[in-house]
């Protein structure tokens, strides 16, 4: 297996979506190839950090307000005549 | 490897339940599909229109959409799904709003298949993200995706952050499966690639890099 074929089946060996034979060339190409192995290991860290980041998390006074919002707004369109097709 | 945990808490067993409900002109049942859901859209929103106060209007404008549109869901996907394709849509239309000299679509950006391979392999410090204070992190994380085509940082926020399967992110995107793989694969790698800039593992164990991360 070469190096850009590792790559190819990289998100489906991450996802756990692959089958045994492949998974096991996939494994064999890890334990020899020091660079692959790297950006394996480094990428499952980068969507690791991700899922983990609690990045634009909403704060819960500004989610009421929205909630709010959006609820007068729904509202409005329910008292609003419906609109002829 | 662990497969990617799905971020929504709550079961969605009684999701239909809700709907039909909502249908019904229940608007409790509605605000209850908000509550479960808002947070989720403004992560979505805000990852896309990378502006918090765009982000605070697509959930609005989505959640309205919704409602307005509930008598058309056709119930043969999940709630969530349909409302993550409603809310991908006016993001998008926020970005082109702001950015109309440049087309902004899903299909944005697709270059060949080589535009991803990595250049830069060396390995990171153990626990990289340590090396920096929360807000660092946050600032760090948010830049680097910032810099991802539209289409890319959509992807992955939708599979990765979200934890929606690549069938569900397909059906949101209208995109086919292959097409979310191949778009997956190259944001993971385009974003580790970024962020070795920061994580990489140093001779001397410092983390002078200058602050925007460039060298």
């Amino acid at each position: 297996m070469k190096c850009s074929e590792f790559l190819h089946e990289l998100t489906n060996y991450l996802d756990g979506v692959i089958d045994e034979p492949t998974k096991m060339e996939l494994e064999n190409h890890l334990s020899w190839c020091h660079n692959c192995y790297v950006v394996c290991d480094t990428t499952k860290k980068t969507i690791e950090i991700y899922r983990d980041s609690q990045l634009y998390e909403l704060p819960e006074d500004l989610r009421s307000r929205l909630r709010s919002a959006i609820m007068k707004k729904c509202q409005q369109h329910k008292k609003r005549p419906p609109e002829s097709a | 490897m662990a497969t990617i945990q799905n971020k929504l808490g709550e079961p969605v067993s009684d999701e239909l339940a809700l709907v039909r409900a909502a249908k019904d002109g229940d608007d409790a049942a509605f605000e209850e599909l908000v509550r479960r859901y808002d947070r989720n859209v403004f992560r979505i929103a805000q990852h896309i229109t990378q502006n918090r106060e765009d982000a605070e209007d697509v959930v609005q404008e989505a959640f309205l959409k919704a409602y307005s549109n509930l008598a058309k869901f056709q119930e043969q996907s999940k709630f969530y799904t349909w409302l993550v394709r409603i809310a991908v849509n006016e993001a998008l239309m926020k970005l082109r709003r702001k950015r109309p000299e440049r087309t902004v679509s899903l299909d944005e950006d697709i270059k060949t298949e080589d535009d991803s391979l990595p250049r830069e392999i060396a390995d990171w410090s153990p626990n990289p993200e340590q090396q920096y204070t929360q807000a660092e992190l946050r600032e760090i994380l948010s830049k680097t995706i910032q810099g991802l085509p539209p289409g890319f940082r959509t992807v992955f926020v939708l599979r990765d952050v979200e934890g929606l399967s690549t069938e569900e992110t397909a059906a949101a995107l209208e995109l086919s499966v292959p097409a979310v793989k191949s778009r997956l694969l190259r944001a993971r790698l385009q974003l580790r690639e970024r962020l070795g800039r920061f994580f990489q593992r140093r001779e001397n164990g410092d983390k002078s890099v200058s602050g925007d991360g460039t060298r």
